[in-house]
């Protein structure tokens, strides 16, 4: 425990106190975007985002270092790209028609092929491992100022236009009759998933981001009376499982990643099992 | 002059090739109250779609209130089946209620005025006291009237539910016709409806769904009715039915 003190406060270790910070700061939007996506059911389509992410690294990666256009960086190219995915889905949804399941599977699947295509032709050694299964080494400065900044967007938005996000979560087609353009609204839910989807894949990779975004809110879920305090609980339980996960994974050098999903997903059986049992009573 | 609310011209709409409404013809006037009968796949729900613009027509027009459905559906208060929603939802009563109110601003935030209304929504279905619970607490029967306080929060001038007697007791249905009757008063109801045999005593009209609809004041429902809509000899259940002295009132 000493130790993992002296290394959060060693000048010349920054990296852990960017992930600790990161990770809290992470957690409001963890909890507010996971509740939205837990209640309205589309954490496979949070999951297609997150593998589509991998086209966007690789096509930064790919675009800066062999076409050396300096600006687009793997961030950048995630951060566009998981927003084209966020507004096909809500257009698949909108139209309706299509097998919704078939094109998450096929967005999936396809956005992985094309990052790996990319990482493959971009000379020099990417390790693909760090952004499958998320490596806090890569957190930097500028992640903190990000994740701020996404904070506050979400905080902003969530908080003018909760009335109506609930109740799109709730029922889509009322919601629709009582003349919100749910297309719209459902369009801005999917794209700050979306960005919340970037964000987690720094800290745990895009393989396990359903995970942290959707665990937290699950668990939450189990308790909350209302929606509110379902956030809330998401956030907390959010930040508990990455200050606990990070400290455990330093303390014996273990993935990060691999050590918060397993707690949270440990937390979330203990709670499936206790709410059973309540409920049987 | 046409003075219908809801008027329907040579309405025709199919899902893939299989057709589902054919030349349809109705007109519903301000009071009316109306059930819409038939049977499974005859095409009730797509009508009320077609009504509230969740679907458009292959051929032929909606209008309500002279315009496109679209525009003119915060009019309609809608009530759904309960049976769809999503039992671990963490909502309130009276927070469903007030989703009735949504759309009156741009950001959807409710006024006062707006939780005094889902309030006395509530109230009208005798439900007030349930306001703060969990609404997945609550038994089918309730979750139905509270979606029908929903309906009502709205306040609008047509008033569409659909199957709402399907989880009721007779205490609780006997209720909902006492307030329907009254609801009657100032806006127009249409019940989607497939026990046509406890179709209470207050609608004025029969709208008969099987591919085509076809209009009936409620007096008319005979057993060759029911043989020429569902295609085979029913036994048909008699309640107290009033025979409206007016007949086909606004042919």
């Amino acid at each position: 425990m000493t130790e993992l003190w002296n290394a959060l406060l060693a000048p010349d270790l920054p990296f852990l106190r960017y992930a600790l910070i990161t990770g809290l700061l992470a957690s409001i939007a963890f909890g507010v975007i996971g509740t939205f996506v837990v209640v309205r059911r589309i954490s496979y389509i949070a999951g297609a985002i997150s593998h589509c992410v991998l086209a966007g690294i690789g096509g930064g990666l790919y675009l800066q270092n062999v076409v050396g256009i300096s600006w687009i960086t793997p961030v950048r190219g995630a951060v566009l790209v998981a927003l084209l995915a966020a507004l096909l889905l809500a257009q698949v949804s909108k139209n309706g028609d299509q097998r919704e399941d078939s094109i998450i599977g096929a967005l999936w699947a396809g956005g992985m092929s094309i990052g790996f295509l990319f990482i493959a032709v971009t000379p020099g050694y990417f390790d693909p491992m760090s952004y499958l299964f998320g490596n806090i080494l890569l957190i930097s400065k500028e992640d903190i100022y990000f994740v701020i900044a996404l904070d506050g967007v979400i905080l902003f938005v969530v908080g003018i236009f909760y009335n109506k996000l609930v109740a799109l979560c709730f029922d889509e087609e009322y919601t629709q009759l009582r003349g919100v353009h749910t297309h719209w609204l459902y369009l801005l839910l999917l794209c700050l998933t979306a960005l919340t989807i970037v964000l987690l894949v720094r800290i745990v990779g895009i393989i396990m981001v359903i995970a942290l975004l959707t665990l937290p809110a699950a668990i939450a879920g189990h308790t909350a009376s209302g929606i509110r305090q379902m956030m809330l609980f998401a956030t907390l339980f959010s930040a508990l499982f990455i200050i606990t996960g990070l400290g455990v994974s330093f303390s014996f050098d273990l993935p990060s990643g691999s050590v918060i999903i397993l707690l949270a997903a440990a937390c979330y059986l203990f709670s499936l099992v206790f709410k059973g049992k309540r409920s049987r009573n | 002059m046409n003075h219908a609310a809801i008027q329907i011209r040579d309405l025709c709409y199919s899902y893939d090739d299989i057709s589902v409404l054919t030349d349809v013809h109705l007109d519903i006037f301000p009071e009316d109250s109306a059930t819409i009968v038939g049977p499974n796949g005859g095409g009730k729900t797509t009508l009320v779609k077609l009504i509230l613009g969740l679907v458009s027509p292959d051929k032929g027009t909606v209008r309500v209130y002279g315009n496109p459905p679209e525009q003119e559906r915060i009019r309609i208060g809608y009530v759904p089946q309960y049976a769809r929603y999503d039992a671990q939802f963490p909502i309130s009563v009276f927070e469903v209620v007030c989703m009735g109110r949504l759309g009156n601003s741009l950001s959807g935030r409710y006024t006062a005025h707006d939780k005094e209304l889902a309030l006395a929504s509530l109230d009208a279905v005798n439900l007030a006291d349930l306001s703060q619970r969990p609404f997945a607490a609550l038994s089918g029967g309730q979750r139905q009237r509270v979606l029908i306080a929903r309906a009502l929060a709205a306040q609008g001038d047509i008033l569409i539910l659909d199957e709402p007697t399907a989880s009721l007791d007779q205490q609780a249905e006997q209720q909902l016709f006492t307030l329907l009757s009254e609801l009657n008063k100032k806006m127009i109801i249409l019940m989607v409806t497939h026990e046509i045999g406890v179709s209470p005593t207050f609608f004025q009209r029969i709208i008969c769904v099987n591919n085509r609809v076809h209009l009936h004041p409620t007096s008319e429902l005979t057993g060759a009715l029911l043989r020429d809509m569902y295609g085979s000899d029913l036994r048909m259940i008699r309640h107290d039915h009033r025979c409206s002295t007016e007949g086909h009132k606004y042919d």
